[in-house]
């Protein structure tokens, strides 16, 4: 049973919200019950697939071991800095593995929602060795691994802002506020998905570009490009919304995942908006790591070339986590430059430093931002490719 | 290094990474609404004050809210600057 697309996962969401309300309004804590519903629903979801089954499993062990192994190692400060990278490869072997066996058509240590259960892990791990975790109680690590709404897509939570809302016992009409907000979240995320993401989806049509004329063609790939756009955007946050309204139904806030990204004025702003717990992980735990070394060790000559190289790296990754291809990996490049140009470009351009405040530079800049957006989905998509391909093989 | 010079200093890395003085008189304003700093630029400036400070801040040490401005950013620093 796939979440948020068989249909009987909503009916068996509807069923198990019911005991976390009566928990929640008796001023009960959900914890427990969470964490229990939360495996039968995992029990769910790999079905018959023994499989999987088997790979999330030896996922968990490994995870709960590593970290488990190296919060010791902080709390006797021992510190040990080699235990933390064998825990840290420990935890991201399995996605590794798995993202170069799909390269070969194998799936090696895959599971459904493997990459999310991932960056969670390696927070905890990261956030240990910050001495930012002190404490964990086992039941919490694990409920925060588990947990089902956001299980297979996201949004990514952190740790420590979870397993407070998990310990938490609300009052009555706390409980009542959170439980008609998540149902409402719920509601408006179905009609993204379900209504609005089909919609655009049936007006994204790709094709090699035909043989009329060459502004009618390039007037048909833009509106290809703006469609599965929409979509995406539809699907994605429609999703999100819903994995955050059942979350509240468990009075857990799942961070939001998107903040009307089509209005950001330029590519950075749109990474603030768009896939939000994506790249923030991606910030705190890559790109700011990625940043720190490089200006410790003086690898380049100054702060905006740091930048840009932890740029690179940063969106470089993102491309290869959505899949060791051709559009995925151009598509990392491409946000990798158009963020180190953004910077460049703000920092050094009279001309944007004069106009910055003005409305018509700020609607210009909205206007090219949109398109550029829109360029990536393209590549994203495989449009780009199929419209190249057709162009040489056409 | 004594409190003042610690509060010039880390005006001075604000500046640079805001790259407007504004924020010298508009010292309790949201520099991430008024678009002084974004996500990015607050990892740099993350990165100027281990560097220039000594005083590391681990990324997810510290909720937006409370290193929005300029005096709480400030503040962040001097806690931690006074541990060492």
């Amino acid at each position: 049973m796939n979440f948020y697309i068989d249909p009987a996962f909503y009916v068996f969401l509807a069923l198990a919200v019911i005991p976390a309300a009566i928990l929640g309004f008796t001023g009960h804590r959900i914890k427990y019950y969470g964490l229990a519903a939360s495996l039968a629903f995992l029990l769910l979801l790999f079905g018959e697939n023994a499989e999987g089954m088997l790979a999330f499993l030896v996922f968990l062990a490994v995870a709960c071991a590593a970290t488990f192994w190296v919060l010791s190692s902080w709390k006797r400060g021992e510190k040990s800095l080699w235990k933390y990278r064998c825990a840290l490869v420990a935890v991201i072997a399995p996605l590794v593995i798995y993202k170069i066996g799909a390269v070969f058509d194998h799936n090696l240590m895959g599971f459904l929602g493997i990459s999310y259960i991932t960056f969670k892990a390696v927070q905890v791990i990261i956030e240990i060795r910050d001495g930012l975790i002190d404490h964990m109680d086992f039941a919490d690590y694990l409920y925060f691994l588990v947990f089902f709404t956001p299980f297979t897509s996201g949004p990514i939570d952190r740790s420590r802002r979870f397993t407070e809302d998990a310990n938490r016992v609300y009052s009555k009409q706390e409980y009542a506020d959170l439980l008609a907000r998540g149902i409402m979240l719920v509601l408006i995320g179905a009609v993204y998905q379900k209504v609005l993401g089909t919609v655009f989806f049936h007006y994204f049509t790709p094709a090699p570009a035909g043989d009329g004329s060459w502004w009618s063609e390039l007037g048909e790939q833009v509106k290809d490009a703006y469609m599965y756009g929409f979509y995406l955007f539809f699907d994605f946050a429609g999703y999100s919304l819903m994995a955050m309204g059942a979350s509240y139904c468990f009075g857990i806030k799942t961070p939001r995942n998107f903040r009307a990204p089509f209005l950001a004025t330029d590519v950075r702003e749109f990474w603030d908006r768009w896939h939000m717990t994506l790249s923030t992980w991606l910030r705190d735990f890559v790109f700011m790591r990625v940043v720190k070394s490089a200006t410790r060790r003086k690898l380049f000559k100054d702060r905006l070339h740091t930048a840009c190289a932890g740029y690179m790296a940063n969106f470089m990754l993102m491309g290869a986590w959505h899949g060791l291809t051709v559009d995925y990996l151009v598509y990392g490049a491409y946000y990798g430059t158009l963020m180190g140009a953004t910077d460049i470009y703000q920092k050094k351009s009279s001309f944007h430093k004069k106009h910055k405040k003005k409305r018509w530079y700020k609607a210009l800049q909205w206007f090219i931002t949109i398109n550029l957006v829109m360029l990536g989905m393209a590549i994203f998509s495989g449009q780009l490719h199929t419209v190249i391909g057709g162009l040489f093989h056409g | 290094m004594a409190d003042n010079s610690v509060e010039e200093g880390m005006l001075n890395l604000i500046e640079e990474v805001c790259d407007d003085d504004v924020i010298r008189e508009e010292r309790d304003i949201d520099l991430f609404e008024a678009g002084l700093l974004d996500s990015m630029a607050a990892i740099e400036l993350l990165v100027g004050i281990e560097t220039e400070f000594g005083v590391e801040i681990a990324p997810t040490a510290v909720e937006r809210e409370e290193m929005n401005t300029v005096n709480k950013i400030i503040h962040q620093v001097q806690i931690r600057y006074e541990g060492n």
